[in-house]
């Protein structure tokens, strides 16, 4: 059993989740993914690291309400458990190994989407901390939607907030952002990071490729085990078949086949209709 | 006139019925029918079925307990030898291990010594189980990878020898394949699988779950600062392999790892669990083993048409016989010599079609099996829904790349001595981490014999 230590819901549908896991927390780095479970009877969902700290034995998660077990976990009140809490798992991200010569000079831009603006957090912070340039945009559909907008303006040398209806920041969404801030602002980046719904870092991928910019994407995929088990997570990258859990799940976004990344994180999707519904006509 | 006797058959649940519900296939013999399967029992002064079992339990000696009623003395001679015995009566190959040389068989029918182990091992925890004697604790901690077979038979003769011993399991529940691969109706998890864990963890042995071993914690950790004198590797085979044809990675196509995990871990077909999983129409299962078997009785039993599809003939089927009996009878179908080409799917990416070829057997291979080899333009297609992968797997390199000074062959599976001694002192190994994938009985065999050798080498160190 793993005790939450503390909860804030950072939107209506988005909550924060302090958990007390010390081995996972000694063990994270930025990049990596856990799962976890609420009961016995739930799903095993893979949810990305937003925060971890190993001498308070503590990560932190944060979950969006989209079916029914992410529902649950949002449910949890301080002080309760989870059954299960599983991690680090997959590889951290590649600038983890570099060295500081390598990372010298480097400017890296981050392109975060929605709930996806939570693990982008512990690699700004970790890239600030070896002290690399970093800027991030994030983007949501409306203002309220935008999570660590003050988390990250403290730790980022530049943030830049877009949201699709204007209530916040610059109108439009991520990929028109990055757009403006490179060819109207005339920044360079040597590296982009994108990481928030599959559609998004696909039109990223996109961008960035059409700017010259190399860009690492994490793929949030159909998950059971998270340990190279069940390949469930497979994914197409330079034509070769890539299991996300273990291999990844940051990839070279030029290389990642999205479609059908898209369209298997779609395969539970009547499963999961039926899962909020349960007819009773049998 | 023992052997006139003819082999006693065993109950079984009604083929139709079972191929709509999850409870166990065999119900397994009474007192009666125990005693009387016994008393065929020859006593031969030198047993072959005990060089046949890979943890060499005393065949003859339990089986003469039962014919006279002891069945606690039964007990306790299987368990000097096996700590899962209600696990092996129900998923060991017999026909190819101790049945397989019991000299009963030349003529007729062998005695029944897997439904005898299975009867004893269920007596025995109807009455409140086994008590194993347990040596005084000597202070020394050995830390055990992977609580499948290997793992727990491992840990078994360490805690009886007084080690203190600490399982870490990748899952949310102990068991290893046993768990997560081994489907409710031939290996109930409850009464079986849970309670013969139960039965290690009453020895003192501590199982902590959800510690991935090569991500949570690595060998080096455990050897260093968790201070543990000894690390045995039970990790498992489970990487699965794919065939690498056009379509599979199209929706509707799944290893049989995650087909069956979603199934037995997760109770999948359990309708007060939220694990999804394809309740398919019509599925395809490729390959011939006891995962493919388990695959395709799953998926009979989600509601699906399903048909096993196998490069071989019948006669090489690696699966156990009972299986692919039981398979049959529920009305799964075998398409023999085809091996799929290609997986063609519908415009929304969904799976529509399987492609095959038809097979021929050539020559044998290094297995000594004859190797299939396509008859060229025999393509046929085949409507499906959902196609399994059951074509094996490999051990999961996780371990090997996070362990300094491991040895791995080019399969990935970490090389390691007869004993269980790899190439990294306190480093030990066994199951199918090593063999690659293979049964629940040569892992407990390895692990037994890997607990032998760490208690010498914890032995030895001490002498320095």
């Amino acid at each position: 059993m793993y005790r939450i230590l503390s909860k804030e819901m950072l939107s209506p549908a988005i909550c924060r989740m302090k958990v007390l896991a010390p081995r996972v927390a000694e063990a994270a780095r930025p990049g990596q993914f856990l799962i976890v479970r609420t009961d016995e009877h739930g799903e095993r969902i893979p949810l990305t690291i937003s925060d971890y700290d190993a001498d308070e034995g503590s990560v932190t998660i944060v979950t969006q309400k989209i079916g029914a077990s992410t529902r649950e976990i949002c449910a949890l009140g301080e002080g309760e458990c989870l059954e299960d809490v599983v991690g680090p798992l997959g590889l951290p991200s590649e600038f983890v190994s570099m060295s500081d010569a390598e990372l010298e000079g480097r400017r890296y831009i981050f392109i975060a989407g929605g709930v996806g603006t939570a693990p982008v957090y512990p690699q700004v912070k970790y890239l600030k901390s070896r002290g690399v340039s970093v800027d991030v945009i994030i983007g949501a559909r409306t203002s309220d939607l935008i999570i660590y907008r003050d988390e990250m303006a403290e730790c980022c040398d530049n943030l830049f907030i877009c949201t699709d209806d204007g209530s916040e920041g610059f109108k439009g969404n991520v990929t028109a952002m990055l757009e403006k801030v490179v060819l109207e602002d005339g920044r360079r980046y040597d590296m982009a990071v994108a990481i928030g719904p599959m559609v998004m870092m696909k039109f990223a991928t996109m961008t960035a490729k059409r700017l010259g910019i190399p860009i690492t994407v994490s793929l949030n995929t159909i998950m059971v085990d998270g340990t190279g088990m069940c390949g469930a997570c497979r994914v197409t990258v330079a034509g070769k078949t890539r299991f996300a859990c273990v291999e990844g799940p940051e990839f070279n976004g030029y290389d990642v086949d999205f479609d059908e990344a898209m369209r298997r994180q779609g395969m539970y999707r009547s499963e999961e209709v039926e899962a909020d519904h349960k007819c009773r006509i049998r | 006139m023992a052997n006139k006797i003819p082999r006693v058959p065993v109950r079984e649940q009604d083929a139709k019925a079972r191929a709509a519900n999850f409870d166990e296939v065999c119900y397994g013999y009474d007192e009666s029918e125990a005693v009387l399967e016994a008393s065929r029992c020859l006593h031969c002064r030198n047993p072959r079925c005990v060089a046949a079992c890979p943890v060499s339990v005393k065949i003859p000696e339990f089986i003469a307990a039962v014919a006279s009623g002891d069945f606690v003395t039964a007990s306790s001679v299987i368990a000097e030898d096996s700590s899962l015995p209600a696990v092996c009566g129900r998923v060991c190959p017999q026909e190819t291990q101790c049945e397989g040389s019991c000299i009963l068989g030349v003529k007729g029918e062998p005695v029944a010594i897997g439904k005898l182990e299975r009867f004893v091992a269920d007596w025995t925890r109807a009455r409140g189980g086994r008590s194993v004697a347990k040596a005084p604790s000597n202070g020394f901690k050995v830390a055990v990878v992977g609580s499948g077979p290997a793992g727990l038979a491992c840990s078994y003769d360490l805690a009886k020898a007084g080690y203190d011993v600490t399982i870490f399991e990748a899952l949310h529940k102990p068991g290893g394949v046993l768990e997560y691969g081994i489907p409710e109706f031939r290996l109930p998890k409850e009464k079986v699988v849970a309670a013969e864990i139960a039965d290690v963890k009453a020895l003192g042995v501590k199982i902590e779950t959800n510690v991935v071993v090569g991500r949570t914690v690595t060998v080096d950790s455990l050897l260093g600062k968790e201070g543990f004198s000894a690390v045995f590797i039970g990790s498992g085979a489970g990487l699965p392999r794919f065939m690498d044809i056009p379509g599979e990675n199209l929706n509707g196509v799944f290893s049989a790892n995650e087909f069956l995990t979603r199934n037995n871990l997760m109770d999948a077909y359990r309708d007060d669990y939220l694990t999804p999983v394809m309740h398919a129409r019509k599925v395809v299962v490729v390959g011939g083993g006891n995962v493919a078997m388990d695959a395709a009785r799953t998926a009979l039993r989600l509601g699906g048409d399903v048909t096993v599809v196998y490069r071989r003939t019948e006669k090489e089927l690696p699966a156990r016989r009972e299986e692919v009996h039981h398979a049959k009878e529920e009305g799964v179908r075998f398409m023999m010599l085809s091996n799929p080409v290609e997986i063609i799917g519908d415009d929304k990416g969904w799976v529509s079609r399987i492609r095959c070829i038809r097979m021929e057997l050539g020559e044998p291979d290094e297995s000594g099996r004859r190797s299939p080899v396509p008859v060229p333009g025999s393509e046929f297609e085949i409507d499906a829904d959902s196609v399994i992968m059951a074509l094996g797997t490999s051990p999961n390199p996780l371990i090997a790349r996070t362990t300094s000074g491991l040895e791995t062959n080019r399969r990935g599976c970490v090389v390691a001595d007869e004993d269980g001694r790899t190439s990294r002192p306190g480093v030990f190994a066994g199951g199918d981490a090593v063999t690659g994938a293979a049964t629940v009985i040569l892992a407990m065999g390895a692990g037994r014999k890997a607990a032998a050798a760490i208690d010498s080498y914890i032995k030895s160190l001490q002498k320095d």
